[in-house]
């Protein structure tokens, strides 16, 4: 008997300092994320100095070749990691509107806008984002809040996160011996 | 919770004839420091009086113009924690983040966050975690990454251990601690399954051009030595509306806060759709903060 009254007494203490969640107004559920397409409100794609507007080098009347190949006059440097056995760069870069990105469907995408774009494969990345659990998100928990593009923190020509240089590890505790 | 208090001060007054005699023992601790009452009981003007105490001293200490908030808990808000554990790569971009934001001392090393690195193997086993590891680069190939720091329990073990009621869980679930009120006893650090507290056992130290001027009394001010801290979800921050450092620093997007009262909320948006885990779910601690796998 004592025992139990002891038990309780515990019980009745350890509950007297949580602060209980009031669901009295009733438990809402969820939110879904903003439709896709919502325009959201990124900063501007991060283009390598000079490279933006690329119909400055391609103009209009420049002949189109459309084959895959090894490149040799220019853009060197881009090693395609991302799916390169089944894409090459006209999948996603309009030959038609060289400053413009396009779907799958051959709507035409802006750079701003180049998630949708991301988004046609991946889907669920695409949602989680939109609903800022995906990426990294700045500003205000209860307003106004930055997105970053997908190119912000991932290559586009090579998406997978390259490691990193940890910081340092806190010390050990010292030990008296 | 007011009968320890009331013993306090009683005892207190009791002493206050030995109090005038040892006065100089007690270093630069006031009269009215020495007799104010618990701060949940402060009148508006002694709040007031205490928090331009702190600015002054800082200002003499530091030589920056600073700012000493006491902003309360907002109405309808309950704040909570989500940290994909499937992204973290252990960079301790956190760690330091948080370091700078909070005034933590530089010498002797105090850091509320810890990663822990853990053996894919082995799964989330804390026998086997490391906190100290070290690599040219991360994630090491065949391990995972856990950062612990507060979890602001629900029904925290730490408040219940307190003998004299120095920590406290506030309205919106952000558990605190009077620098004022502590008495250095360390029971809620044995208390806390989860580590998350740290002592002062030496005199912090903080390099004045580093010092962050926009503080909080149950936050991010300097602290003295012989008092236990820890993480406050940046309650500086997270009651003006920004989102904790830690967040906005993550340079894999895993940590994630918000208003578990707001459905359209990034962390209700975690519980509905993730699969999520809390540490220590057998202690009925029941933490705010919770461990998702967002892949
Ligand atoms: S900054 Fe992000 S990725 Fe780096 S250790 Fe902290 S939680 Fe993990
Ligand atoms: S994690 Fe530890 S310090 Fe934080 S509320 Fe829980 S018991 Fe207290």
């Amino acid at each position: 008997m004592l025992a139990l009254a002891l038990a309780l007494a515990a019980w009745a203490c350890g509950h007297g300092n949580a602060h209980e969640l009031d669901l009295s107004a009733g438990w809402v559920p969820a939110a879904d994320a903003p439709a896709a397409g919502t325009k959201l409100h990124t900063p501007p794609p991060p283009f390598s100095e000079g490279i933006f507007p690329c119909s400055e080098c391609h103009e209009p009347d420049m002949p189109v070749n459309t084959k895959r190949r090894e490149l040799s006059m220019a853009h060197q440097e881009i090693v395609l990691k991302h799916d390169a056995e089944h894409r090459w760069c006209l999948d996603c870069h309009d030959a038609t509107d060289r400053d413009s990105l396009h779907l799958a469907s051959g709507e035409k995408v802006p750079f701003e806008e180049s998630y949708r774009l991301c988004g046609q494969c991946h889907g669920d990345k695409y949602r989680d984002w939109r609903a800022g659990v995906h990426g990294r998100r700045s500003g205000q928990w209860d307003g106004e809040k930055e997105y970053l593009l997908c190119v912000h923190c991932h290559n586009s020509h090579a998406p997978k996160f390259a490691p990193i240089k940890p910081l340092p590890p806190p010390p050990k505790p010292e030990r008296t011996p | 919770m007011n009968a320890p208090d009331t013993t306090r001060r009683d005892f207190l007054c009791t002493l206050a004839g030995c109090a005038a005699a040892l006065a100089g023992a007690c270093g630069d601790v006031t009269h009215t420091e020495f007799f104010r009452s618990h701060f949940k009981e402060l009148t508006p003007e002694d709040l007031d009086g205490i928090l331009k105490k702190i600015e002054r001293e800082c200002e003499t200490k530091y030589g920056k113009d600073v700012d000493v908030k006491n902003t309360p808990a907002r109405e309808g808000v309950q704040f909570a924690y989500a940290l994909d554990i499937s992204r973290c790569v252990g960079c301790r971009r956190c760690v330091y983040a948080c370091v700078a934001e909070n005034n933590q001392s530089r010498d002797p090393v105090v850091q509320w966050i810890r990663v822990l690195e853990m053996d894919k193997e082995k799964g989330i086993d804390f026998e086997h975690a490391n906190p100290y590891y070290d690599a040219e680069t991360v994630p090491r190939p065949g391990h995972t990454y856990l950062p612990v720091a507060c979890q602001h329990c629900e029904n925290p073990p730490c408040v219940k251990t307190c003998p004299v009621g120095a920590t406290w869980k506030e309205p919106d679930g952000i558990v605190v601690i009077d620098y004022d009120w502590c008495i250095g006893c360390r029971c809620c650090m044995s208390a806390c399954p989860y580590g998350a507290r740290r002592f002062n056992w030496k005199e912090p130290s903080l390099p004045a051009d580093e010092m962050n001027p926009n503080l909080h009394v149950l936050g991010n001010r300097p602290r003295p030595k012989g008092v236990v801290e820890k993480c406050t979800w940046c309650v500086h921050r997270v009651r003006d509306g920004r989102y904790p450092a830690c967040v906005e620093v993550c340079p894999v997007g895993a940590r994630k806060f918000g208003n578990l009262l707001d459905p359209s909320s990034e962390i209700r948006y975690v519980l509905d759709k993730k699969r999520v885990f809390v540490l220590k779910n057998e202690l009925a601690t029941h933490p705010r903060f919770y461990y998702f796998y967002g892949l």
